[in-house]
């Protein structure tokens, strides 16, 4: 690694050596995302969604939490209706990551079709995470393709799996809750959020004997509505 | 099963016209503050309301598993430790696969 003696060997080294970094983040990521995507792959099949369904969730759907809110409210009887609302309003902060990156990336024309679909929590987080517009893309990319294709492989490798084993052997039914965790974790630097994460869980818990499928976390929607239009409220959001 | 098909489909072309949506738009209108406090709150309202309900839900009634339970409060203590993701995904498998293992 860079032990700052070679000053004199230029921005060229320094920018070789933060790629490697970069990359060695973004492998770590998609092993991540190949178990994780194992994992949903087991339980989309596990909870009645055949392998092919599975995978053209994960091919073109391509956001874990949208996915497995999907999955999960279709899977446990919930209305079509709830299931793509879920997913839809889970996937809405996606738009808001492009706007961020639409800065670091500035697609164009036909690429904007393509770039589009790598826009996820990963690939964001990693790009804004990067000092420097050239850096920030190679994350950007780096991360993108590799999840992409660990995801997939995930996906179809639990899918196929799933039919023979049980996840639940496997723990896999702690995947979701866990790393829904771990995505909800960063967003809870504020006071705020966290009381948006509390009331919003302890609505949809309230509502679970009463409410049809879905309906609880669609519900948990109104409480982070409530609290970003609350008027006097003046501070911008919690996300960076 | 044609029902979930089309279901499917239309969440998944949705998500990708979402994220499309998000590099198309003028940037005032996602730049709204009041837009961008709502934006950060939606998907922390709505992981915390699923990592609830798929703790407690057993179709309709309260129904919790302790080894999910104790999965999970270790990938809390994971996530307190400051670990990555892979971390704590393997934690909380590893937890309840071994308590149901030894239960």
């Amino acid at each position: 690694m860079n032990d700052g003696s070679d000053d004199a060997a230029g921005p060229e080294v320094d920018e070789r050596a933060a790629r490697r970094s970069v990359l060695r983040a973004a492998v770590g990521i998609g092993l991540y995302a190949a178990a994780f995507g194992a994992s949903f792959g087991a339980v989309a099949t596990g909870s009645g969604l055949s392998a092919a369904q599975a995978v053209v969730l994960s091919l073109v759907m391509f956001s874990g939490a949208s996915q497995f809110a999907f999955t999960g409210v279709a899977a446990a009887g919930g209305s079509a209706l709830t299931a793509v609302a879920a997913a839809l309003l889970l996937g809405l902060r996606n738009a808001f990551y492009g706007v961020t990156l639409t800065s670091v990336l500035a697609p164009r024309g036909a690429s904007r079709f393509w770039t589009a679909h790598f826009v996820i929590d990963e690939t964001t987080a990693m790009a804004v995470g990067q000092r420097g517009v050239r850096l920030q893309r190679y994350a950007f990319w780096s991360t993108g393709l590799i999840l992409c294709a660990l995801w997939q492989l995930g996906t179809l490798a639990g899918a196929l799996a799933g039919g023979i084993v049980d996840p639940a052997d496997f723990g896999l039914d702690a995947a979701g809750p866990a790393v829904f965790l771990a995505l909800l974790w960063p967003g809870l630097t504020s006071r705020e959020a966290r009381w948006v994460a509390v009331v919003g869980a302890a609505l949809a818990l309230a509502l679970v004997p009463v409410a049809p499928q879905g309906v609880p976390v669609l519900a948990a929607a109104g409480v982070a509505v409530a609290a970003g239009l609350r008027p006097g409220a003046t501070r911008t959001g919690p996300a960076s | 099963m044609t029902g979930l098909w089309v279901a499917l489909v239309v969440a998944a072309v949705g998500s990708y016209l979402t994220k499309l949506a998000g590099l198309s738009l003028p940037e005032s209108v996602l730049a709204h503050p009041r837009v961008q406090r709502v934006a950060a709150f939606l998907p922390v309202a709505m992981l915390a309301a699923l990592v609830a309900v798929q703790l407690a839900d057993g179709g309709g009634r309260y129904a919790v598993d302790w080894r999910v339970l104790a999965g999970v409060a270790a990938a809390v203590v994971a996530l307190l430790m400051r670990r990555g993701f892979l971390v704590v995904f393997l934690t909380a498998i590893a937890v309840t696969a071994l308590l149901r293992l030894l239960t």
